[in-house]
């Protein structure tokens, strides 16, 4: 049998980083800059809020999880394990566009690795997850190369989010200290390394055709720590905001 | 009544469950069933699948299922959500699709392994034909649906997206 609490890690972060970027997406609703971008987000943010939904049922179904609405709505800060990336908060579009553009290939690289996972709900749940995601690498590499190739503002735009976003998305691959080297002897996934490698092979087409430079990427410093349960004060509010219906009556039935 | 049910039967009634977000097609036109098992005389065991992941209507579509064909058949249903199977837009049935078209919504393309972007473009317009058209989001009014603009007849239409 594949290690319990591994496989369990694994599966909290990425239903964190799911959960967690959900809940900026929809932040977009209503606030769109065009109404076709307010339905992508809000579409976008009902996809991911379902991709952490059924993977946090593995856990609730195969890893004596808790039930998957309780899990999201009512785990205390530290006990999440989503990456820095989803947890800052939108900012301007260029922003939300690149960390959209960088997580989306991020998670798309991931979930193509676990079709040839030995753990079998990995191998069922990436199958559908993964042909949703290329909508959103679509929409995500549509707006990139469109915008470097608008204006000089625009590219100017584009460039600065690239430059500040890119410390951020690296720090996604954070290989657990304890569970990584499990993960890959029993082949679950092929790790956080190799998947970086994928990573940067997805995106740099689409930087090319955006005449995009990529920052010199021995000089980044892959931001850290959400794996861990370390977070940035913009973690907190978000989990108040998002569970504050739930909580007002966590026996409500819906 | 019979005394037995014929697993027709039930196929039959299901035609009559229609999705919530598409009223013109029913559970069997969307290729949402994947199993129908009589489990004794008057139980049948039915199994479905939603096609996107975050389907909010899975729960609604459940309900109408056991519903219709407890009204229709007279006998005790129960539906499950079958992880076995994934929905792909090619389970759609041919009829589905003309129907989809009828209702004004494009439908799918054949998929031939996965989808590429380029299957996107040119999507003959459900009102006048017309293939001088561009996609102009990948997302719609639902998440089964993208937005595309035809040129021909100046019209924003919805197309029912491939999922592989």
């Amino acid at each position: 049998m594949i290690h319990q609490a591994a496989l369990t890690d694994l599966i909290i972060k990425m239903g964190d980083d799911e959960l967690v970027q959900g809940h900026r997406n929809s932040e977009w609703t209503g606030l769109g800059p065009v109404m076709e971008e307010d339905i992508a987000f809000s579409s976008m943010a009902q996809d991911k809020i379902g991709h952490a939904w059924a993977l946090y049922r593995i856990l609730h179904e195969e890893l004596g999880g808790k039930d998957p609405d309780r899990f999201a709505f009512m785990r205390a800060e530290k006990e999440f394990k989503c990456s820095h990336l989803t947890e800052m908060p939108n900012g301007e579009y260029d922003f939300s566009l690149m960390r959209h553009f960088l997580f989306d290939h991020a998670e798309t690289v991931r979930y193509e690795s676990l079709q040839e996972s030995s753990y079998e709900p990995f191998r069922q749940v990436s199958k559908k997850l993964k042909g949703e995601l290329k909508y959103h690498t679509l929409h995500a590499n549509a707006w990139i190369i469109q915008l470097s190739n608008a204006s000089e503002e625009s590219y100017a735009r584009m460039q600065t989010a690239l430059n500040d976003t890119i410390a951020l998305a690296a720090g996604v691959f954070e290989p657990s200290q304890e569970y990584e080297a499990i993960l890959m002897e029993e082949k679950v996934y092929p790790g956080e390394k190799e998947l970086y490698q994928r990573w940067l092979d997805r995106i740099y087409p689409v930087l090319v055709r955006s005449a995009l430079n990529m920052p010199a990427l021995d000089t980044i410093q892959p931001v850290l720590g959400g794996r861990q349960g370390f977070h940035t004060p913009h973690l907190a509010p978000l989990l108040k905001e998002m569970g504050e219906v739930f909580n007002l009556d966590t026996e409500a039935s819906w | 009544m019979p005394a037995t049910t014929s697993l027709e039967a039930v196929y039959k009634s299901l035609e009559h469950v229609m999705d919530p977000e598409i009223p013109v097609l029913s559970v069997m036109d969307l290729g949402m069933i994947t199993g129908v098992e009589m489990t004794s005389d008057d139980e049948v065991h039915i199994k479905m699948i939603p096609t996107f992941a975050a389907c909010p209507a899975v729960s609604f579509i459940q309900q109408g299922i056991k519903t219709t064909v407890e009204k229709e058949l007279g006998i005790s249903v129960t539906v499950e959500v079958d992880k076995n199977t994934h929905w792909q837009s090619n389970r759609m049935t041919d009829t589905a699709r003309e129907k989809l078209k009828n209702f004004g919504i494009a439908p799918p393309q054949l998929l031939q392994g996965e989808v590429r972007a380029e299957i996107m473009l040119n999507t003959p317009c459900p009102h006048c034909g017309s293939e001088h058209t561009y996609l102009r989001s990948p997302f719609g009014s639902t998440l089964c649906r993208a937005i595309h603009y035809c040129k021909s007849c100046g019209q924003v239409f919805e197309q029912f997206k491939p999922l592989e």
